[in-house]
């Protein structure tokens, strides 16, 4: 079998293996934590289009979720259709992200990094603060998730297959986008910035233009999360939320398309784990960082091959200098 | 008129606290280029400690001593150990100060609780000053007074001490002043173990006015980080002018639009950005 084919048969086995999930699961609350993890990976995948392809930290993401949370959630209060607020929500993302792009891509590296950060504490500041609009800290409850074509997505089981559906619709979208000249522009501008400018490319508008495909998908994230989750607070703009959506991806591997997605579930399966036994999730994340950081900088799933490629030659060396008598010693 | 008055000082008092905050940012961000996103939990992490030495009864200014004191070791470990394992590579030590300010912010929630804390302000500082039949808070002007005092000192140090030309000789082209024979390494630590105890200083002689609370870290690295934005990295004058200039928006707005007066806030340094983008006082990095 050829590696194409190889490849074309582990996808087909993973979406066979997620779409019979709740058959297999059965238990309410893991396919809820599955939902989770779709919607999460859809953010993850968002966020990874500037990360990964276009070499742009954004630490402004949980800004952009929350937007497109907060105004279908209150159009949703105010009366509005389910259709109404969901594509209101997801220009106002697109709108937001252009607004972001504007500011923070007047610089790159860190000062895109400091730049997205403070916009995302803006937008954090708004929802606490401004209370007439946002209720502030009391947060805003979304009642009733929609009903496409009439099938209510009230249970945990239709809600996963509707994350499901979305989730494949925008990893196509990404793979789609990642081969495109568009994509390899991206990458160029990540690699070669100068020399995409000397060959003529305009580099600040291939940012921009990539900055608002990672908006809009951000978006659909958002209206994910507040649909499974049936509320949304300030708490979701905060820098912790774009810290996790930012672990996801470089745990799991930049600028791979299948990375963010091991990331997500990585993250929201300890997020659920450690968050059952004890309180300090926090603390969890914050260690998690620094070990990343400090042993596998180049993401848990490329990291810990390497790593146990490491121990294997070391195992191996150990083994044929001394014998297998000092196999337990290594 | 009084009730303006009052507000003005209160935020000069704050833009004072913001100088202490932001200069070690402004310095570590500007001269070294570590983009140090735990600075606000050195601010609430110093404040802690204000509060705990505080309780164990010894006299305010030698708790705030000993906090930046304390802060100082431990900014120097942090440098020494994990952050010059990742010298050059910007986005690993964003990651790990922000890893590291999420687990301070837990410790000190297990530690001292999610109560806020308020200090009182020390007796001798509790009354107010008339001058020209206005009266000023004694601990506020105490507090403008100890903040440009620092600015001098920093200022005098980087700009006219033989340490101070070293350090920029180090940031200008780091080979060559090791050939010379600087000790380029230990500056730097030097600089990060400053930046962190003026920050703790800074968070101790603000918990009278702001208290002490889970969350503060957060509150306070956005506010440092428009501040150096503001006034333009590297720049102490920068900070100190972003500071004063933070300070005023963040007390008239909280009192003209109190709904909007964390937007209001960050307007300015939209401005900057748009208008220029090296900050009021920053000179443009080649």
């Amino acid at each position: 079998m050829t590696a194409i084919a190889l490849q074309r048969a582990g996808i087909v086995l993973g979406i066979l293996l997620l779409a019979t999930l709740p058959y297999w699961v059965g238990n309410a609350y893991y396919i809820n934590v599955a939902s989770q993890i779709l919607l999460f990976a859809v953010l993850a995948l968002a966020l990874n289009i500037l990360v990964g392809y276009g070499g742009l930290v954004s630490l402004g993401h949980a800004g952009l979720f929350a937007i497109a949370g907060y105004t279908a959630a209150l159009m949703l209060e105010n009366g509005y259709g389910h259709l109404a607020a969901d594509l209101s929500a997801l220009v106002v993302a697109v709108f937001a992200a252009a607004v972001f792009g504007v500011l923070a891509l007047r610089t790159t590296g860190i000062g895109f990094l400091m730049i997205t950060l403070a916009l995302g504490q803006i937008v954090w500041g708004v929802a606490y603060r401004w209370q007439s609009l946002t209720h502030g800290d009391n947060g805003v409850n979304v009642s009733s998730r929609p009903a496409p074509f009439g099938i209510s997505l009230a249970a945990p089981e239709s809600f996963y297959f509707a994350t499901l559906i979305v989730f494949l619709i925008a990893i196509a979208a990404m793979a789609l986008f990642v081969r495109s000249p568009f994509g390899a522009s991206l990458r160029g501008t990540r690699d070669q910035a100068r020399r995409m400018n000397a060959l003529g490319y305009n580099v600040w508008l291939i940012r921009f233009l990539a900055f608002l495909v990672s908006g809009f998908w951000t978006g659909v994230a958002g209206l994910l999360f507040i649909y499974y989750n049936g509320f949304i607070s300030p708490q979701v703009a905060a820098l912790q939320t774009s810290a996790e959506a930012l672990l996801m991806v470089i745990s799991g591997g930049t600028a791979t398309l299948l990375g963010p997605i091991a990331g997500a579930a990585i993250v929201v399966i300890m997020k659920n784990v450690v968050s059952a036994y004890v309180e300090r999730w926090n603390m969890a994340l914050g260690i998690i960082f620094v070990l990343i950081i400090t042993f596998m900088p180049e993401g848990l799933v490329p990291g810990s091959v390497r790593l146990a490629k490491l121990g294997w030659q070391a195992w191996r060396k150990t083994g044929t200098r001394a014998g297998p008598a000092q196999e337990t010693a290594s | 008129m009084n009730q303006w008055f009052i507000l003005a000082v209160n935020s000069i008092a704050l833009g004072g606290l913001l100088f202490l905050l932001s200069a070690g940012f402004s310095l570590i961000f500007g001269l070294m280029r570590i983009p140090n996103l735990m600075h606000g939990s050195f601010f609430m992490l110093g404040a802690y400690f204000g509060v705990s030495i505080l309780d164990s009864g010894y006299n305010f200014w030698l708790a705030a001593l000993l906090s930046g004191a304390a802060m100082a070791v431990i900014g120097a470990f942090i440098e020494r150990f994990l952050l010059r394992r990742l010298a050059g590579q910007e986005l690993a030590q964003v990651l790990l100060t922000l890893g590291l300010s999420f687990v301070v912010a837990d410790v000190c929630l297990m530690v001292w609780t999610g109560d806020p804390v308020q200090p009182a302000t020390p007796a001798h500082l509790a009354g107010a000053l008339q001058v020209a039949g206005l009266f000023f808070p004694l601990y506020r002007v105490a507090v403008i007074v100890i903040a440009v005092v620092v600015a001098i000192a920093l200022w005098l140090m980087v700009d006219w001490t033989r340490l101070g030309a070293m350090i920029r000789a180090g940031v200008d082209d780091a080979p060559i002043a090791r050939v010379v024979g600087i000790k380029v390494s230990q500056l730097f630590t030097l600089i990060f173990a400053l930046g962190a105890g003026v920050a703790a200083f800074g968070g101790v002689i603000g918990a009278p006015i702001l208290s002490v609370y889970p969350g503060l870290d957060g509150e306070m690295l956005p506010l440092a980080l428009i501040v150096v934005i503001l006034g333009g990295t590297g720049s102490l004058l920068g900070a100190l002018v972003g500071s004063f200039i933070i300070g005023l928006i963040y007390n008239f707005g909280q009192a003209m639009l109190p709904d909007l007066a964390y937007v209001i806030l960050f307007l300015p340094m939209v401005a900057v950005l748009v208008l220029r983008p090296q900050g009021l006082f920053g000179k443009v990095v080649p």
